[in-house]
């Protein structure tokens, strides 16, 4: 090993005690997290196509075979009847984002099991500006394949406004920190990586059934009272709902203030659960879960 | 605002902390003077790591406080967490970034990025001898090289102070001796404090401050030699000293 320049590698400003962070530090610490979030992405090809191919077996495959049994009726924002893969677009879309929100979920669980959560949280930026950036990090992730997903939806012939792809994005960016937010509490909740299945099986599969994504609410009332009140308090439902009507150019608030305040909810929770002084993490000792 | 001086790069003072009903520490105090290099003792089990998450603030410091250059790590985290570099005991590189990318994802984590931060980086890996593995994944790497890698990482914004959790654990005996000599010549060439957490006796020199954790408590404090007496290994002085103490709980 060597002895480079002094200047260099010096530990430096031995006598002068550190400045405070500025907002330029913050910026930069939230960059940093976004750049490697991506940096992981892009690494991960088969990621990024197994993201692609689970909504696109759903447009090519279980709508083209359900387009007769399924057909759906005027109801807003369509003014016109639309064929079952234009219905069921937005919510494939938004199912990406819940993909991702719990891939992002089970990268902290896979970070916290091989330590590298430790060095995020040594971090002297407060936890909520670390959660706040991971969020981001993840909403980025998941706009690049929201996009590609209506790109290739679009040329299999589901034709979307064109301002509509302008004017959803604030509706999948906001979508996104939900999921990312419900994703950052379940991942203080997950001890270990192996249990992340469970995840699965208590959180997507309901949200994403129990939602207007595939069916429109009507049909499911039609069917039953109970689930249309489930569907309902679903705040999925919401996210699909709102991203649907802005695809389509029109806004729609009470889904937006369902999906604006779910995340909310949930982000608290995040910065509690991450605090190691109130949370599940304070609890378990840890952000490995140290404590025997 | 003005730092005091003779304000020591760590104070723990009275500092406890329990998992459930088993107490990992129990009253713990001591110092680490500025620029200087003191080992903290103690065999497997005896609360190392636990006192580590503790000055990190992966856990809350609930009795007692722990102070980085006289900032409390309770309330005013990042103050004190800029001070601090770390090397836990388990190893925490992203396997998937090169060493060049993690060292720049740990530049951002503390604010810093742009040119000086590249100069810095490149200084770094160079003075641990791995800048022709820059552009290398992580996981392709030795164990050695990894430890020399968070060694770096841990200096990239400057900390005043250095922990370094069973740093050599599983490495062979070149790489170990090449990592102590690295972490001894920061303290002595640039005024690094550091604190050494080992259960390895040849890692630690007659003169070095040594505090002694057994079951969670500092049961003997003094420089290595001190603690040795006349003639004595350090080696058989903390056998004698933890069997001493596993007598009286008994």
């Amino acid at each position: 090993m060597s002895r480079p320049d002094r200047r260099a590698t010096s530990p430096g400003a031995a006598e002068a005690p550190r400045r405070p962070l500025g907002a330029r530090g913050y910026g930069i610490c939230l960059a940093g997290i976004v750049w490697r979030e991506v940096l992981r992405f892009v690494q991960q090809k088969e990621r990024f196509l197994s993201a692609l191919v689970r909504p696109l077996v759903w447009l090519f495959i279980f709508a083209a075979g359900f387009r007769s049994a399924l057909g759906v009726s005027i109801i807003p924002p369509y003014d016109t009847y639309v064929l079952y893969e234009v219905y069921v677009t937005p919510g494939l879309a938004v199912m990406i984002q819940l993909f991702n929100g719990m891939q992002s979920s089970l990268s902290m669980v896979y970070d916290r099991e091989v330590g590298s959560m430790r060095v995020l949280l040594t971090s002297p930026f407060p936890r909520w500006w670390l959660l706040f950036s991971k969020l981001i990090a993840g909403v980025a992730v998941s706009l690049a394949q929201v996009y590609a997903f209506l790109a290739v939806a679009f040329l299999w012939g589901v034709e979307i406004p064109p301002a509509g792809y302008v004017l959803a994005l604030p509706a999948f960016i906001i979508t996104g920190f939900m999921l990312g937010a419900i994703g950052l509490v379940i991942s203080s909740l997950v001890r270990q990586l192996e249990n992340f299945a469970s995840v699965m099986n208590f959180v997507i599969f309901p949200m994403f059934f129990a939602s207007s994504a595939l069916y429109p609410l009507w049909r499911v009332r039609d069917a039953s009272e109970a689930l249309y009140l489930v569907c309902l308090a679903n705040p999925f439902t919401h996210a699909v709902e709102f991203a649907r009507f802005a695809l389509y150019g029109q806004f729609e608030p009470l889904s937006c203030a369902i999906v604006v305040g779910t995340t909310l909810v949930f982000f608290t929770l995040a910065v509690i659960a991450y605090d190691p002084g109130r949370g599940v993490m304070g609890l378990r000792g840890g952000p490995r879960g140290d404590a025997p | 605002m003005e730092e005091p001086q003779g304000v020591p790069a760590l104070d723990v003072a009275g500092v406890s902390h329990s998992f459930g009903r088993r107490r990992a520490l129990d009253d713990v105090s001591f110092q680490v003077p500025r620029g200087r290099f003191v080992a903290l003792l103690g065999p497997n089990g005896a609360g190392k790591t636990t006192l580590f998450s503790l000055v990190t603030r992966l856990y809350a410091c609930r009795s007692g406080a722990v102070r980085i250059f006289g900032q409390d790590v309770s309330r005013a985290p990042s103050a004190a967490l800029g001070e601090l570099g770390v090397v836990f005991q388990s190893r925490t590189l992203d396997l998937d970034l090169t060493v060049r990318q993690n060292l720049i994802y740990h530049a951002a984590l503390h604010g810093l990025a742009g040119a000086a931060s590249a100069v810095r980086i490149t200084g770094l890996l160079a003075l641990v001898g791995l800048q022709e593995r820059a552009n290398d994944k992580v996981r392709t790497l030795s164990g050695g090289q990894a430890r020399r890698v968070e060694i770096a990482r841990a200096l990239v914004h400057r900390p005043r102070l250095l922990l370094l959790d069973e740093a050599t654990v599983g490495l062979d005996l070149a790489s170990r001796r090449a990592i102590v000599a690295l972490v001894r010549d920061l303290v002595r060439e640039e005024g690094l404090a550091v604190l050494w957490a080992t259960h390895i006796f040849d890692e630690v020199t007659a003169t070095d401050e040594v505090h002694v954790l057994h079951r969670g408590r500092i049961i003997a404090a003094g420089t290595a030699a001190d603690l040795a007496g006349e003639g004595a290994s350090l080696e058989a002085a903390f056998r004698a000293l933890t069997e001493r103490d596993e007598g009286e709980a008994a």
